[in-house]
């Protein structure tokens, strides 16, 4: 396989996956926005979603103040910006274009229309009315791309890129949206139980797409530390940071038994998942979990840098 | 109707207005149908291109601009003996190309024998001296070939364009086929049309074939595309996946250990046959044009010393340049020994002073084409240009006489095309597809089919609002 379309698989998905994240967060914007009552609440979750997808500075230069319709218009379709996500599914869709001799039809055709969908839906400003069903769209899409990966690809090097990419890109998604929000895991004398709270650990989830199946596994009871250990811990959850690590894992496994050998980049995974997969939640409070990420989100860039280095992505 | 030469041949119907045989079946077919279920099958084999994402980019318009060629459901339907004797005359075409680029690259006995003048080679930029005393691999050099016929009669099919460096279009005859079986697939019961669907696996085996004597039993074959900003990007990457090649760039080769590398995920790989969609002059920056990134450093000297296939063979541009065209006729006999069993379409030499003259004398009923140009950019047609259009190239002309070829407008036949109001007639051309590799020359039975869209157009460049059509051959 050539170095250059590993790279152009691995970024597709990271993309499609990005893309995917960004409408989950405006979502739970949006949800918010709908039921906190004064504007500066409001405007402080809108703010908050900025600086989860990294573009409270982009925005903030382009607008002069924060309003919803104007913060998700910004991220679903603002051409100036890089990761809205029509200029996302748009750099998807290139690198599909780049790769195509590696995908089947069925991928290729599933992101072609996604991004024809899309821009269609993303040519006017998205009004309240029908952001849902934009959102809607977004997340219906990419279960479709991925649906067509898992039932039409060979489990071959190619699959294991376009999986690595995938989940090199939700872990770092999960990690940032749980250290913007760090905070309201942490113990509180003042807020403990409060319905405030509540809220804000509902929102959390939500963001993660992970309030239903929280609640199954805890019979309805919410508890910071739970969710902390949910999020970051729990290995049936398919947004977790384990989970994710498990995955880069079997797929940069599978890359070692089709290529003979192992490179710098799975000592480095090995390290990571190591340390991920020996602490407890406890550990993790007493040592911080704001640091504790931080370190997390550093180390799964380092092991995205090293992959792209070992397997020739650039020549 | 603007035709120099008569009334005009449509292939459907002869001139008392009865169904020629050819279309027979389909029309009793066609008859059936209700014609507002035709209407939503023709939008929906648009719909069906786009997401396929059959496309190609228009140079000149925002690089993310890509537009469809639109699609003609209405098939050219070519009987099993018209198409035997075009294969006759497409097969000893390619045969005397093959043997005049050997010669020209070599002993040039066609200069000695005075049919064809020095000075058409050595003012020639297609002419590469890289190539002299050099060949190829099988001694092959046109691959790829596409001929481009145009038909005045029953009988008379005459070469238009001979296609030697990278003729492009066959994956609009591949997924215009596809598109056909699956909008209107019981005509495929009904109607013997002959299969194209194994082009790719042909064209793999006849690259392979030509691979150099270094390759091992399984050559490697890539296809070099400029990338996804080319107009053709598509059909690059559809034939690569088709063949189950590479699709590589000019980035992803280089050259060491006397071989062309691929950098693939496992470190560099020696790649065997290059079907390159890369002209001539970005091909290599140290034999042609420096700047080019397009290309791969030294892939000439690796060429030269065997260490690789590159298909066509740089340097075919001579043979379809549209002065040397003037020549093929006398071409062909001196190659093959044999009359042409197609013919040229008369054609005058402006460089020469009494054809200048000629021309310039008859513009409004001539055909102006540019002797290097393609796409159908930079051309006049006399009987549809106004006089000052006339006037304005006829300067053009004066200026630089070399540059330019002239020909009577054609009357070119017709084949209907589906329309809001029914069938109607427009003119046609046709690109059949040959490989041509040490085992032989192999012709796929059909070919593209350009129609210009427009009522009385001559004009079926798809850059110039031409379509496309299924091509059927009829089986014996």
């Amino acid at each position: 396989m050539l170095g250059r379309a590993a790279n152009g698989v691995y970024w597709m998905t990271r993309y499609l996956e990005r893309a995917e994240n960004t409408g989950r967060l405006i979502d739970v914007g949006f949800h918010l926005a709908l039921t906190r009552g004064s504007r500066e609440r409001q405007d402080e979750e809108w703010r908050s979603v900025l600086i989860t997808t990294g573009h409270e500075q982009g925005y903030l230069a382009a607008h002069p103040d924060i309003s919803g319709a104007q913060v998700f218009n910004y991220l679903l379709r603002e051409r100036e910006n890089p990761g809205s996500v029509l200029s996302m599914l748009e750099s998807a869709r290139t690198n599909a274009r780049v790769v195509r001799t590696s995908l089947t039809n069925e991928v290729w055709q599933a992101i072609n229309e996604t991004w024809m969908i899309l821009r269609d839906m993303l040519s006017r400003p998205v009004r309240e009315g029908n952001l849902g069903e934009v959102l809607s769209t977004i997340r219906q899409r990419a279960s479709l791309v991925r649906g067509a990966m898992e039932g039409s690809m060979l489990r071959n090097e190619v699959f294991n890129f376009a999986r690595i990419g995938t989940f090199i890109e939700r872990a770092d998604n999960t990690a940032r949206i749980l250290d913007v929000k760090y905070y309201v895991l942490l113990p509180s004398v003042a807020w403990v139980g409060s319905s405030l709270d509540n809220v804000q650990w509902d929102t959390l989830l939500r963001s993660v797409a992970g309030n239903r199946a929280f609640s199954w596994l805890n019979a309805g009871t919410m508890d910071p530390r739970e969710i902390a250990r949910f999020l970051i811990l729990d290995g049936r959850f398919p947004r977790s940071l384990v989970f994710c690590f498990d995955k880069i894992r079997s797929n940069m496994a599978g890359l070692a038994k089709q290529y003979g050998g192992e490179t710098q980049a799975h000592q480095q995974l090995r390290d990571a998942g190591s340390r991920l997969h020996d602490c407890t939640i406890e550990q993790i409070f007493e040592s911080g979990l704001h640091e504790f990420l931080r370190d997390f989100i550093r180390r799964t860039h380092n092991i995205g840098e090293a992959i792209s280095s070992d397997y020739r992505f650039i020549g | 109707m603007s035709s120099a030469s008569g009334s005009r041949y449509d292939e459907m119907l002869d001139e008392d207005g009865t169904i020629r045989a050819a279309y027979a079946d389909f029309r009793d077919w066609y008859d059936g149908q209700d014609i507002s279920w035709l209407k939503r099958q023709d939008a929906e084999a648009e719909r069906f291109f786009r997401r396929i994402g059959i496309t190609f980019n228009v140079y000149g318009e925002d690089a993310g601009e890509e537009r469809l060629i639109p699609f003609d459901m209405i098939p050219r339907i070519i009987t099993a003996r018209e198409w035997r004797k075009l294969t006759r005359g497409i097969e000893q075409r390619v045969r005397a190309i093959n043997a005049f680029l050997q010669d020209l690259y070599h002993r040039q006995e066609i200069v000695k024998a005075g049919r064809l003048p020095v000075h058409f080679l050595r003012d020639n930029e297609a002419f590469l001296t890289q190539m002299i005393g050099f060949t190829p691999p099988g001694g092959v050099y046109t691959h790829i070939v596409g001929i481009d016929l145009v038909r005045t009669g029953p009988d008379e099919f005459m070469v238009l364009e001979d296609n030697a460096r990278t003729p492009s279009g066959v994956s609009y005859m591949l997924e215009n086929r596809e598109t056909m079986m699956a909008m209107f697939p019981e005509l495929f019961t009904k109607i013997p049309v002959r299969p194209v669907s194994d082009y790719p696996r042909r064209l793999r085996r006849s690259l392979q074939a030509s691979a150099p004597a270094c390759a091992g039993s399984r050559p490697s074959v890539a296809v070099l595309t400029p990338g996804i900003y080319n107009s053709a990007y598509f059909e690059h990457a559809y034939l690569a996946d088709q063949m189950g090649a590479e699709l590589v760039e000019g980035s992803d080769l280089r050259v060491s250990n006397g071989r062309v590398q691929m950098r693939t995920t496992e470190g560099f790989q020696p790649v065997d046959v290059i079907y390159r969609r890369v002209d001539d002059n970005y091909l290599d920056p140290l034999s042609f044009q420096p700047d080019s990134v397009l290309g791969v450093a030294g892939i000439m000297d690796v060429y030269r010393a065997g260490g690789v296939t590159i298909a066509n063979a740089p340097g075919t541009g001579i043979a379809d340049d549209k002065a040397i065209y003037s020549f093929m006729p006398d071409i062909v006999e001196f190659y093959t020994g044999e009359k042409p069993i197609l013919q040229n379409v008369p054609t005058w030499r402006c460089s020469e002073p009494d054809s200048l003259k000629y021309v310039l004398d008859n513009l409004s009923e001539l055909v102006v084409k540019e002797v290097h140009g393609s796409g159908g950019y930079g051309m006049l047609i006399g009987p549809t240009s106004s006089k000052k259009e006339i006037a304005a190239f006829a300067a053009k002309l004066r200026a630089r006489p070399a540059n330019y070829i002239a020909q009577p407008t054609l009357s070119l036949s017709t084949v209907p095309i589906f329309t809001k109001s029914g069938l109607a007639p427009r003119h046609v051309d046709l690109r059949p597809f040959v490989l041509v590799s040490p085992n032989g020359i192999d012709i796929t039975p059909g070919g593209l089919t350009r129609v210009a869209l427009k009522k009385g157009s001559l004009v079926v460049n798809s850059s110039q609002g031409g379509g496309t059509k299924d091509s059927w051959v009829l089986d014996e």
